[in-house]
């Protein structure tokens, strides 16, 4: 694959992503991965510490399934919105069909509930740290680690980043 | 007003609560007044407070900043290895002194005009003291011993580490009683390591957390995770030991065999009882046996110590203003710890934190109530459930820890009645009104 094409397919991905999120179609979320994969939410803080506890950890689709039926019939939280804007994306490395891919983010979140309706805030910043591969010609993270540079997060994490 | 004390910040004269830890004027989550009588007589008063782990500052030098209440502090080791904690603010103008979360320095020095301090917070060095090129230094009756950093009790039970502003505060032993010790005997029995910290900033009084860490009643009510999966853990057997002043609760819990707790679960109607989903993964329970049951104490004032499953976590709750707190989970687990051990750790460690699975509710239970709560100063809640006494029970439908918890904090507030033979004050519930002798259990 040339480097615009690369490139061009770790945008598609990305931005199918993050519309998928903002857009609420979490059922869909876990289609982005292979199955194992890892999806972490890391805080830099436990990272430059090299500290192993993430805020969320799936390594199988299942696990990340698990979290959208959890978020939708288990978990009580304010009802939101994530907007994600990305940033400064970068193939960083592209070996044995894997590409290393860095992206900045901002999630805005909004609050749909009675007290705060239609209240945004920024919500978290960072960087996702992934690697990308081909599985029958379609892009998929095989693992996506999540920077978190906002370690102090407001109120809770559920949606995930 | 406490009789025998002065204190500098007095209570609000528009306080009305009478001699009753079961029910707790909304006033005491919002009001400035009451937030600064507390950092005064609660967080300032004669209790320890939790700031860190050992385990966190295992060399010579290593520093970590806290907070006891609102009030900055560092936390060192000297090259000896004793602990030391001094109030991180300078002595000459009031700048913090140390900037930084956690670090390794031999000496501590403020940068706005470089006053050093060592490693118990004595002042050791200022800048052109004797002047320089003829001006004028400091006065000759200046003394440096006279102006060193606030420096707190330290004391450490099992690798945690609790200071305290006054000298003469009980033995810490003491303070946590037996059954808070006989929980950190349990977790931490062997040396510990430190997996990790994660943060959450939660717009509530932090003693609406206070109350949710000492309130099993809600645990399968709010919590949905293991009920929406199939895993009945609302007829979880367990109980709640309290320490003789009530201030801390040490909850247990096991479960009950797959079918007393399925037909249990099955003939009550709570929104609780689902059982169409399975976990995709159920790696995710996956553990081993370590511990039996479940153990959260909460210690009074700002420490809840959680074995759940195989997840070790600390939770030191820091006021931020009448109206937020800061809650900061270290995990651990054990230096000998083997790889698999490890990754169990870390997988469960999904289950609680800002995104715990099984726990995310907690901090958003205390916001809903903020958010309610914001015009009526003067109404109460109410916390009867298995009655009006303070002690340990054999259930988990209780709220008996937030009774024991208000108790406590009337008495170290100075809240007139406190620890008293409680007296009648008017009809309650219909007048059905039973008196407990608070002070004899
Ligand atoms: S304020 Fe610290 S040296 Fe002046
Ligand atoms: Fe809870």
């Amino acid at each position: 694959m040339d480097t615009r094409e690369l490139r061009f397919t770790v945008e598609e991905l990305l931005h199918a992503y993050v519309r998928c999120i903002d857009s609420d179609r979490l059922e869909e979320w876990p289609e982005f991965f292979t199955d194992p994969c890892v999806y972490e939410v890391m805080p830099r803080e436990n990272a430059e510490q090299g500290l192993p506890i993430a805020m969320m950890y799936c390594d199988s689709r299942g696990m990340l399934r698990d979290r959208v039926v959890a978020q939708r019939k288990a978990n009580i939280y304010a009802p939101h919105g994530y907007r994600h804007l990305l940033s400064a994306v970068s193939v960083t490395g592209y070996a044995d069909g894997a590409a290393s891919v860095h992206a900045n983010y901002a999630v805005y979140r909004t609050f749909f509930d009675a007290v705060h309706y239609g209240h945004s805030e920024l919500f978290s910043v960072g960087e996702y740290r992934d690697t990308i591969v081909f599985e029958n010609g379609v892009a998929k993270f095989r693992e996506k680690r999540v920077l978190v540079d906002t370690a102090r997060i407001l109120s809770l994490l559920v949606t995930p980043l | 007003m406490s009789g025998a004390v002065n204190h500098q910040f007095a209570l609000p004269v528009s306080l009305q609560w009478p001699d009753d830890a079961a029910r707790v004027p909304y006033q005491v989550f919002l009001d400035p007044a009451m937030y600064a009588r507390e950092q005064e007589c609660l967080f300032r008063g004669p209790i320890w407070n939790y700031v860190a782990l050992e385990a966190e500052l295992p060399n010579p030098q290593d520093f970590k900043t806290s907070f006891v209440g609102d009030t900055p502090i560092v936390v060192t080791r000297d090259k000896e290895g004793g602990l030391h904690a001094f109030v991180n603010r300078c002595a000459h103008r009031g700048a913090l002194v140390c900037r930084d979360l956690r670090g390794n320095r031999p000496t501590h020095v403020c940068v706005y005009h470089q006053w050093s301090y060592d490693l118990h917070g004595n002042l050791t060095g200022v800048p052109f003291r004797k002047g320089v090129n003829g001006a004028a230094g400091m006065p000759e009756d200046f003394q440096p011993s006279q102006h060193g950093l606030r420096q707190l009790q330290v004391a450490t039970y099992n690798g945690l580490i609790f200071v305290s502003f006054d000298p003469q505060v009980e033995p810490l032993t003491e303070y946590l009683g037996p059954d808070i010790r006989a929980g950190l005997d349990r977790l931490f029995h062997r040396p510990v390591q430190v997996l990790g910290h994660s943060r959450q900033f939660i717009s509530a009084n932090w003693k609406l957390y206070a109350e949710n860490t000492r309130d099993p009643y809600h645990a399968s009510l709010l919590h949905l995770f293991h009920a929406t999966f199939g895993m009945y853990r609302s007829s979880q057997g367990g109980g709640v030991a309290l320490d003789a002043r009530g201030r801390h609760s040490s909850m247990h819990a096991y479960r009950k065999t797959e079918t007393e707790e399925l037909s249990a679960y099955k003939n009550t109607d709570l929104r609780s009882y689902q059982d169409k989903y399975a976990l995709a993964d159920p790696t995710l329970l996956q553990g081993r046996p370590e511990f039996p049951g479940l153990m959260i104490q909460a210690i009074f004032p700002n420490l809840t110590v959680q074995q759940i499953q195989n997840t070790l976590a600390v939770r030191q709750s820091i006021p931020r203003g009448p109206e937020q707190f800061e809650l900061v989970f270290t995990f651990f687990g054990y230096e000998d710890d083997d790889a698999e051990m490890r990754a169990i750790r870390r997988k469960q460690a999904n289950l609680v934190g800002p995104a715990g699975l099984i726990s995310m509710e907690d901090g958003h239970a205390t916001e809903i109530v903020q958010q309610a709560i914001q015009c009526d100063q003067e109404a109460t809640s109410i916390a009867i459930m298995g009655g009006r006494e303070v002690g340990g029970e054999e259930s988990l439908i209780t709220e008996t820890g937030i009774r024991g918890f208000w108790r406590y904090y009337r008495e170290l507030l100075g809240i007139a009645g406190a620890g008293k033979v409680q007296k009648e004050h008017g009809a309650q519930e219909n007048g059905t009104w039973t008196h407990e002798n608070y002070a004899s259990r």
